[in-house]
């Protein structure tokens, strides 16, 4: 059985496999490192990914388009962030707890949702692979790499992309100010609010777009369908420094080890009460990744702290 | 990375959640107020009537005597998850791991009773409650260690050991513990008759587990308020850095905080396995199915009973209520009870949401008090 694993096919499926599952810790976790630098924490990632997840799988299955699926959860993202900014600026909330809020929510929700709208699991649609023309053909790399759906290449994508922003872009700029030293940049001119306002919108659109990912290359919806993937997208920020090539390699290792907890169990390596415990491992590394980085400096001075001019 | 957990610690030197007992009963009852008010609106919106929903909610809660059993039943695991988390949170320690602290205390206490089916109840019982209890305050103190020792931050870790946990449980079901039989179900075998929690007098659901709930409770109010530890654990919660300079083992205090925290979810696991009708450990339907989702729903317990472990008593009965009427609702007008976790959600959001109003009331207060003294 472990021969069969180590042949040439089955490490190329196990490694596309893994970039497929790397998708959406990677959507989620860039969304997390925009609003961390700009200093908001935001623990419900989780089930904004669940509340994106069904509101891309009930509209694929209403219309029959995967693509509108996915523009659905984007909408869903971009109200979670009206209602978290609404939390986090206005309210003041404590960011931890009002995390695990939105995580009840969205747990209790997309579960309330799927039962009412849906109930028995009915498949849909999947989105199509794009297979990249030349570079597909490539042996071996060519399948791991470039034979994946849309949404993988924009994850991939974005990872330069959120990089260049907060690193060469004015809002950049203003995002890691606002994040370390918000008092200087509130005298300078910066809107601390305006800036955390657009963080808060990017990053819980790409957590829904990140439970889109967790449906569309399978078609399926089913309650809790994130399995704590959400938390450990943010334990990946604290893994990634709270940065973009960070959480890329972050989410790699993750979607790597899932992949081949997988592989192992459909070649029948691991299989029976076995498998139940190599359906531990994400959950143990990502306690020994926290571990690992603990002592990791750099976490932007002001996160958690609800900016307040009269203060 | 206790930054997360003392975010409002420089700007006022009180933990937000503390504030005036005053003020304490009337924004948690808002809170829920506009919870409701928010779920009237989904209701509305899937042609139900709220109206109708809450009142069939109300009567399947707390609409007769065996409603109201019931609904005590629920409010056990809800009470005492809810005791821990307020010591973990009065200790800053934010412990999201109630799920897991729950499997844990279940898993070791029917190990016990597997192991030791002859003992006479009287020895057996208090038995099970302790390692319930130390089955729990090990999955507490591995997130307390890793915080204290390691700075790990704790709301991840703790959601971990919760992932890890049903796993465990999963893997145990399937092997080690499984029922001997044709059947291959994830349950163990039913056990020992020694270990079943006896019904209170009168009672056909009501166990003695519901009692043991209100004793741990009071215990816990002990604990936090009347004892040096819960001094100590308070301090620390109230300024880590004071308390360091004062000469308080701040690390220790933390691992204390989620080990004492987890004791109350582990007992909780016990109860339910031993106050089950089955009479069985169950794993069947996933881990959440058995803790029926006690270690979140008892964070939203514990918030709004003020994190006071005497006040879980009560917030307890009322969202064990909500919990049980949830079904009754789901028949009347045909909306899943999912809606109330949901809601749940809500009433979290709502009340670490008021904080800040709840202090710019208490200001106003004080410079009125203050213009009418001079």
């Amino acid at each position: 059985m472990w021969s069969e694993f180590f042949t040439v096919s089955s490490i190329v499926v196990t490694l596309a496999a893994g970039i497929r599952l790397a998708t959406p810790f990677l959507l989620a976790s860039l969304g997390e490192v925009m609003g961390q630098r700009s200093g908001v924490l935001n623990l419900g990632v989780e089930g904004v990914m669940l509340l994106g997840a069904f509101g891309a799988y009930y509209t694929t299955f209403r219309t029959g388009s995967v693509w509108l699926g996915v523009v659905a959860a984007l909408a869903v993202g971009l109200v979670m962030g009206l209602v978290y900014a609404l939390i986090t600026l206005v309210m003041h909330a404590e960011q931890g707890i009002s995390g695990i809020g939105i995580f009840l929510f969205g747990l209790g929700f997309s579960d309330l949702l799927f039962q009412r709208w849906v109930g028995t699991p009915l498949p849909i649609s999947r989105l199509p692979e794009w297979h990249i023309p030349g570079l597909s053909q490539i042996p071996v790399i060519g399948e791991v790499l470039f034979q994946h759906t849309p949404l993988v290449y924009i994850a991939f994508l974005l990872v330069p992309l959120v990089a260049w922003v907060i690193n060469y872009t004015t809002f950049g700029l203003n995002v890691r100010a606002v994040g370390e030293t918000p008092d200087a940049a509130d005298t300078l001119g910066v809107s601390v609010l305006r800036i955390r306002f657009a963080t808060i919108l990017i990053g819980n659109a790409l957590a829904a777009l990140a439970g889109a990912a967790l449906v569309v290359p399978f078609g399926t919806f089913q309650q809790n369908l994130t399995s704590g993937r959400g938390f450990i997208a943010i334990a990946l920020v604290y893994f990634g420094a709270w940065r973009p090539r960070g959480v890329l390699i972050g989410s790699l290792l993750f979607g790597l080890v899932i992949a081949v907890v997988n592989q192992w169990g459909s070649l029948g390596i691991v299989s029976g009460s076995l498998s139940s415990l190599t359906a531990m491992a994400p959950a143990v590394l990502t306690i020994v990744v926290l571990v690992m980085v603990s002592r990791r400096i750099g976490a932007p001075s002001a996160l958690t702290k609800p900016f307040d001019r009269t203060a | 990375m206790t930054k997360e957990v003392s975010a409002e610690a420089d700007s006022n030197d009180a933990r937000p959640w503390i504030g005036s007992w005053l003020m304490g009963a009337v924004v948690p009852l808002a809170a829920v107020l506009a919870a409701f008010a928010v779920g009237a609106i989904f209701l509305a919106a899937f042609g139900a009537n709220p109206l109708e929903g809450y009142a069939a909610m109300v009567s399947g809660g707390f609409g007769g005597g065996s409603e109201i059993s019931a609904t005590l039943v629920k409010a056990m695991p809800l009470m005492l998850v809810a005791v821990g988390i307020s010591i973990a949170f009065r200790a800053g320690v934010i412990n999201i791991g109630g799920e897991g602290q729950i499997l844990a205390g279940a898993i070791l206490s029917t190990a016990v009773a597997l192991i030791i089916p002859g003992t006479p109840r009287v020895v057996l019982l208090p038995l099970l409650v302790v390692a319930g209890a130390l089955g729990g305050a090990i999955w507490g103190a591995i997130p307390g260690g890793l915080k204290a020792y390691a700075g790990v931050n704790e709301i991840l870790s703790t959601i971990m050991m919760n992932i890890i946990a049903a796993h465990f449980l999963s893997f145990l079901l399937q092997g080690w513990m499984i029922e001997d039989g044709p059947i291959k179900i994830q349950q163990t075998e039913r056990l020992t008759e020694n270990s079943d929690l006896p019904l209170l007098p009168g009672a056909s659901r009501l166990h003695l587990g519901v009692l043991i709930a209100v004793l741990v409770a009071v215990v816990g109010y002990v604990i936090l308020f009347r004892t040096t530890l819960g001094v100590r654990l308070r301090a620390v919660g109230h300024n880590p850095h004071a308390s360091r300079y004062a000469g308080m083992p701040v690390e220790r205090s933390i691992v204390q905080a989620l080990a004492l925290s987890g004791a109350c979810a582990g007992i909780a696991g016990a109860m339910l396995v031993f106050g089950s009708e089955s009479h069985r450990l169950v794993g069947e339907g996933g881990a959440s199915a058995f803790t029926q989702s006690a270690g979140f729903n008892g964070i939203v317990t514990a918030l709004f009973g003020g994190l006071h472990p005497l006040w879980s008593i009560p917030a307890s009965f009322l969202f064990g209520g909500m919990l049980t009427g949830g079904i009754e609702m789901q028949r009347t007008v045909q909306v899943p009870s999912a809606l109330i976790i949901a809601l749940n959600g809500v009433v979290v959001v709502f009340v670490v949401g008021s904080f800040r109003l709840k202090r710019m009331l208490e200001v106003r207060v004080e410079q009125s008090a203050k213009a009418k003294g001079a």
